[in-house]
């Protein structure tokens, strides 16, 4: 089992996560987990509905705090540090690792106001500035051709996929280290799902990618490692092409080639 | 993926397991028919072993269309995908194998006088050699069995022993007498493909030991890990 669980040897981790154990209430949703999150990678968590896998994107940056009877115990560091300290300020950290959500969620407002409310919230109000923002931001979401002559129009207007990249251009506005994508393309039809993937590939050059998805293919195609969540368990985690080409534990094979889940 | 249609992959991988070992028999038939007619002189036997290298061919189109099908439809990983890239690339041996059995027969169809034989055992031993270790790979893909599958590989060594025993055999027999020499260059052939025949089936061996620890033999044996 210890050998199942071997990370790749890399620089330090950007995330490195240690002795994990969330509970909901009674419930206990993850048990024990061990995993470093390499940074300028994409990192893929999957597993069947229930696994825990959500839970365990939600601690890297305490979106758990959200949720009145969760607990969390073990430790979580970012490049280091250890986010669950009492005195690390909350805010900042969700400044630092961002989430993107599986439904697209654009505020009613303009595409601009939507990509300028973050920057706006951390007190940035030159105009010049914003403007500079906003038109980096929507680049380097790749939305950038498709908006740049209608950034005062209702974000609601736009299409689910490119809703989903103006999520992440509001993300980038930012200045994240870590992005957390919570089935990122699952609503989303084959041709706005590629558009995403492209985007996660162009931007693991500047930022750590974690994502959760149902789509083993997708997994396997965006992805530089693997983690299978089971049970609340970490079953196994490695480099894609290994836990896709010969998986080292049986419940991993069963689960990717659609056995059960 | 649903059960039920994870149960229909399940079904077509067997058929295709099945399919291959249709193959791998009637493959070990034309070696068998092959040395056969070569030693009994038999002109009959040698054509029918020519024209079954077409129904082998066609075993080899069928489960290749079948193999890449399950591919485009299926889009396998982990020991799905290996077991399909394994059929893939076994039926390529096989084809071959039966190729060489042809050559053989076609030898033994244009040898009027085999004579030369008498002195060289080696040749109808390296046919029954080879036969057993195609029996035991495809039985080793069956089972899933990489010790029976590397038994195979190390069984290789007698083969070629025995084709530089009937290589000096008939350069002795070529040096003392001239009127040799034909038949001794058609009979040092009929070894060579048989030294072939038995490489490809190591071949054979190599993809099932992949197939079942998901690393090559060059790495198997450096990895023990591998093994378990």
């Amino acid at each position: 089992m210890a050998d199942a669980l071997q990370q790749p040897a890399l620089a330090q981790p950007k995330l490195a996560v240690h002795d994990l154990n969330v509970y909901y209430g009674n419930f206990q949703a993850l048990h024990a987990i061990d995993l470093d999150i390499q940074e300028h990678a994409i990192t893929a968590l999957i597993g069947p509905s229930g696994c825990g896998k959500s839970t365990f994107l939600r601690c890297l940056n305490r979106m758990n705090d959200l949720i009145a009877d969760a607990r969390v115990e073990g430790s979580v560091l970012l490049d280091g540090e250890d986010i669950y300290h009492p005195r690390v300020d909350v805010a900042a950290l969700r400044k630092r690792v961002g989430m993107v959500f599986q439904r697209a969620n654009p505020f009613p407002m303009s595409i601009y106001d939507n990509v300028a409310y973050g920057p706006r919230i951390h007190g940035v109000r030159s105009k010049e500035r914003l403007n500079h923002i906003v038109e980096s931001s929507l680049r380097k979401a790749a939305l950038w051709d498709e908006v740049s002559d209608r950034l005062n129009k209702n974000a609601m207007g736009l299409s689910g996929g490119q809703q989903q990249r103006l999520c992440i251009a509001r993300l980038l506005a930012v200045e994240p280290e870590v992005l957390l994508m919570d089935e990122p393309a699952s609503a989303l039809d084959p041709i706005s799902t590629m558009h995403i993937e492209e985007l996660m590939i162009s931007l693991k050059d500047a930022y750590t990618i974690v994502i959760v998805t149902h789509n083993m293919q997708e997994a396997a195609r965006v992805s530089d490692t693997t983690a299978f969540f089971l049970n609340g368990e970490l079953v196994e985690a490695g480099e894609t092409e290994q836990i896709f080409h010969a998986p080292r534990e049986e419940r991993t094979e069963a689960y990717i080639s659609g056995r059960f889940g | 993926m649903s059960s039920s249609s994870r149960t229909r992959f399940d079904q077509e991988l067997t058929d295709l397991a099945h399919n291959l070992l249709v193959m791998g028999s009637a493959v070990e038939q034309q070696i068998r028919d092959a040395v056969t007619c070569l030693v009994n002189h038999d002109l009959k036997l040698a054509e029918q072993v020519i024209q079954n290298d077409d129904i082998v061919d066609h075993y080899h189109h069928q489960i290749e269309d079948e193999s890449i099908r399950l591919f485009a439809t299926q889009q396998p990983v982990a020991s799905d995908l290996r077991t399909i890239t394994t059929a893939l690339k076994i039926i390529v041996d096989l084809e071959r194998i039966s190729d060489y059995a042809e050559n053989i027969a076609q030898t033994a169809a244009r040898l009027e006088d085999p004579s030369l034989l008498t002195p060289l055992a080696d040749i109808p031993q390296m046919a029954q050699i080879a036969q057993t270790m195609l029996r035991d790979v495809l039985q080793a893909y069956v089972n899933r069995d990489i010790s029976l599958a590397e038994e195979v590989y190390q069984t290789d060594d007698s083969v070629d022993q025995r084709y530089r025993n009937v290589f000096d055999t008939l350069r002795h027999l070529m040096e003392s007498d001239p009127r040799n020499v034909y038949q001794g260059m058609e009979l040092l052939l009929v070894a060579r493909y048989l030294e072939r025949i038995a490489d490809h089936i190591t071949n054979v061996a190599d993809w099932v030991i992949y197939m079942v620890s998901g690393t090559h033999r060059r790495n198997h044996k450096n990895n023990g890990k591998a093994e378990a």
